[in-house]
């Protein structure tokens, strides 16, 4: 039972709400929210696990070398994002591809990504801040940090002004939490009381070794003792997803320092497609996670609001036409010319790169037609 | 002109650096309140604040991982490492994130982040304190490596690669710190990427870079005295190095020899050599030579007057390569 006496949660995993004294706040958190907003939360899920899919299927087919997974995590990760405000910085690891969509991203990027086009794949500035996936676990975390530093040396954050005040958002996942560059994010966070929120899915696996061996202790347990306000949640309730990370990014942009969100999911396939979680999963943790499905059990929500089949209907079908497109989009992706190779190592002109690359331009121009 | 040591001139260009451009802040430990182990930033918290000259905690990683964010904030951080062998817990933002971020993010984010690092040996300190990671850094495209001899070029280049769109590696001979030389803070010297021929000679050119330099020197007043005249040219810059300089005195003198203070093996006298060697085949008389540090890790102090190169083993490098 990895659920614990501290988890919140505003959503039952039967579709009905909770309510108690602890989670008032929470419920206050997403007053604010209507019926449009619980659609578009459901619509961003669904067209997001239908790409995942697709993405998935791809690979299976010989057009990426590997896909990275997120079914099962798109509530924690479409609450969380949906929270954040528009002068935000959301910093993801890799596999947020929710969170990247809600923030403007083409997802065909992703792919582009894995496909072997680029090693980046879209520029922040044009994603609405949502920075690029870093693959090396935990070390976009001090990247966060010390952006959310930079905020703080600029004062843009901190006067009281919710709609302008920066914050930063940083996810990463249970394995990260063993990674000395996320610790040490933790404690720069806390020294220079940066405004930001360390957004962690425990989505229970690092690969084929659980959580458990990474620690001993409840993720937001360790945050505490960093000196973070912090909390777990049902990161398979969207609606909980929404409320903490709104309270915890308002409080961070307000002047209140560093929190710490701890969001219990799942990760329902691989780790990547070069893995196969059979190997060392049991089939009954699988099926308890399988019956708490955050898109599931908000649907069933839905319908217990009056929305009408012909909207779910609609969901899939532009969740069909979503995947076509990114389908044939991604058979299109061709290799970037040689000249990627040495574009962007340097910014300012460095000698020894240009002699390679103008060595290599002419080494395979002599392999032209006309050329001896 | 004024007469500073290297350290005090690294200050002075620091401080000029930071006032002629408010993105420009300092980050490490100690490097506030004391002004740093070797007091290269003293001073200077006073004058610019806590938010622009920042002791940060005990972690490199977390120095050089925070810069990175700071630089994609606007900011063009100035870290320093403490010392030389404290670098490698800062290795991997260094090399798989800080090198790689412009290229990751196809040129539509620069990082100009510098990494300051008292480096080498000669001043008597306990293990982790003497090292010369030079080669490491400058094998890792997306980094620029560099490293000043004398005072008037800390001033200067530390300027460059501030102002440098690159992450730049900023190596300070450490046991150079206390030498006083002439520094003109009106006139640049060369640019960070070039090469300088620091003593004009015909037989033999000498290649160094850092705290070698001026023992390079040494032994080429001494060779004078026997009648052999050597070049040295100091390499500056290791990424990119400017074998258009070392080429042309090479040229002239037909034998080279490379001192450095790091162990040869795979270093960047290796680099230079094999340059040489592909380059220069047929107008040199004899091969190059290199007088290294040992592979060995860096020994004990009591034995740091026979790891490191001194005159008497570049003499007999010398002495070889005339030989042929």
């Amino acid at each position: 039972m990895p659920y614990t006496d501290a988890t919140l949660s505003l959503l039952a995993p039967d579709g009905t709400l909770v309510t108690n004294d602890r989670n008032e706040m929470y419920h206050q958190a997403i007053s604010h929210l209507g019926e449009a907003d619980f659609r578009e939360f459901y619509r961003v899920m669904r067209v997001v696990r239908r790409f995942d899919i697709e993405a998935g299927n791809l690979q299976r087919q010989g057009q990426m070398a590997l896909w990275v997974p997120s079914i099962g995590q798109e509530g924690a990760q479409v609450g969380s994002a949906f929270a954040t405000r528009s002068q935000d910085h959301i910093f993801p690891a890799y596999r947020e591809h929710a969170v990247g969509y809600i923030r403007g991203l083409d997802l065909i990027n992703i792919i582009r990504m894995l496909r072997g086009v680029t090693h980046g794949g879209w520029n922040p500035k044009e994603t609405n801040n949502f920075h690029l996936y870093t693959l090396v676990i935990g070390s976009h975390t001090l990247h966060a940090t010390g952006y959310a530093m930079g905020i703080g040396f600029d004062g843009a954050c901190s006067t009281g002004a919710l709609e302008e005040d920066q914050a930063v958002l940083v996810y990463f996942g249970d394995g990260a939490t063993s990674q000395g560059d996320t610790n040490e994010a933790m404690v720069f966070a806390q020294s220079y009381q940066t405004p930001q929120v360390f957004f962690l899915q425990n989505n229970h696996w690092a690969i084929s070794v659980p959580v458990r061996v990474q620690s001993r202790t409840p993720l937001f347990e360790r945050a505490a003792g960093f000196g973070l306000p912090s909390i777990q949640i049902d990161g398979n309730d969207v609606l909980m997803s929404y409320a903490a990370t709104r309270l915890s990014m308002d409080a961070a942009r307000s002047g209140q320092g560093p929190h710490f969100i701890e969001a219990l999911t799942y990760r329902i396939g691989a780790h990547t497609t070069s893995d196969d979680p059979t190997k060392y999963r049991d089939e009954d943790e699988l099926a308890f996670w399988q019956a708490r499905d955050p898109i599931d059990r908000f649907r069933t929500y839905l319908t217990s609001l009056g929305v009408e089949q012909a909207f779910f209907d609609q969901v899939e079908v532009e969740a069909e036409d979503h995947a076509s497109d990114i389908r044939a989009r991604t058979m299109a992706l061709e290799s970037p010319p040689a000249s990627e190779i040495f574009a962007h190592v340097f910014t300012d002109d460095h000698a020894g790169i240009t002699a390679e690359a103008a060595w290599l331009e002419e080494y395979l121009a002599s392999f032209e037609e006309g050329s001896s | 002109m004024r007469e500073l040591p290297l350290a005090k001139a690294i200050n002075e260009s620091l401080r000029a650096a930071m006032l002629a451009d408010s993105s420009v802040m300092l980050m490490g430990e100690d490097i506030a309140q004391l002004g740093g182990v070797f007091r290269v930033t003293e001073g200077l918290q006073e004058q610019f604040g806590p938010s622009r000259v920042v002791d940060t905690p005990l972690a490199e990683a977390g120095i050089v991982g925070t810069a990175i964010g700071l630089a994609m904030r606007g900011y063009r951080p100035v870290c320093e490492i403490q010392f030389d062998g404290f670098v490698y817990p800062a290795f991997d933002q260094i090399v798989t994130q800080l090198a790689k971020l412009t290229s990751r993010h196809e040129g539509t984010q620069a990082f100009p982040v510098v990494i300051r690092i008292p480096y080498g040996g000669h001043i008597g300190a306990i293990e982790h304190h003497q090292e010369s990671p030079e080669a490491y850094f400058a094998h890792t495209a997306g980094l620029r490596v560099i490293s000043p001899a004398t005072p008037h070029d800390a001033y200067w280049m530390i300027q460059d690669a501030i102002a440098s769109s690159d992450p730049v590696i900023f190596l300070e001979p450490k046991s150079r710190y206390w030498h006083k030389g002439q520094v003109d803070v009106e006139v640049p010297g060369l640019a960070m990427n070039q090469a300088e021929v620091a003593r004009v000679g015909r037989d033999v050119t000498l290649i160094g870079h850092g705290a070698a330099v001026a023992m390079m020197q040494q032994a080429a007043d001494i060779a004078e005295g026997e009648g052999i005249s050597i070049e040295v040219i100091n390499l500056r810059s290791l990424s990119p190095l400017d074998m258009d300089t070392v080429m042309e005195s090479v040229r002239k003198t037909t034998r080279a020899v490379v001192v450095q203070e790091s162990p040869g093996n795979a270093s960047l006298g290796s680099e230079v050599a094999a340059t040489l060697a592909e380059q220069a085949f047929y107008v040199m008389q004899a091969p190059v030579l290199r007088v290294s540090g040992f592979n060995a890790p860096f020994p004990p102090a009591g034995l740091e007057s026979i790891y490191l190169p001194d005159t008497d083993r570049i003499l007999d490098a010398v002495d070889r390569s005339m030989a042929y």
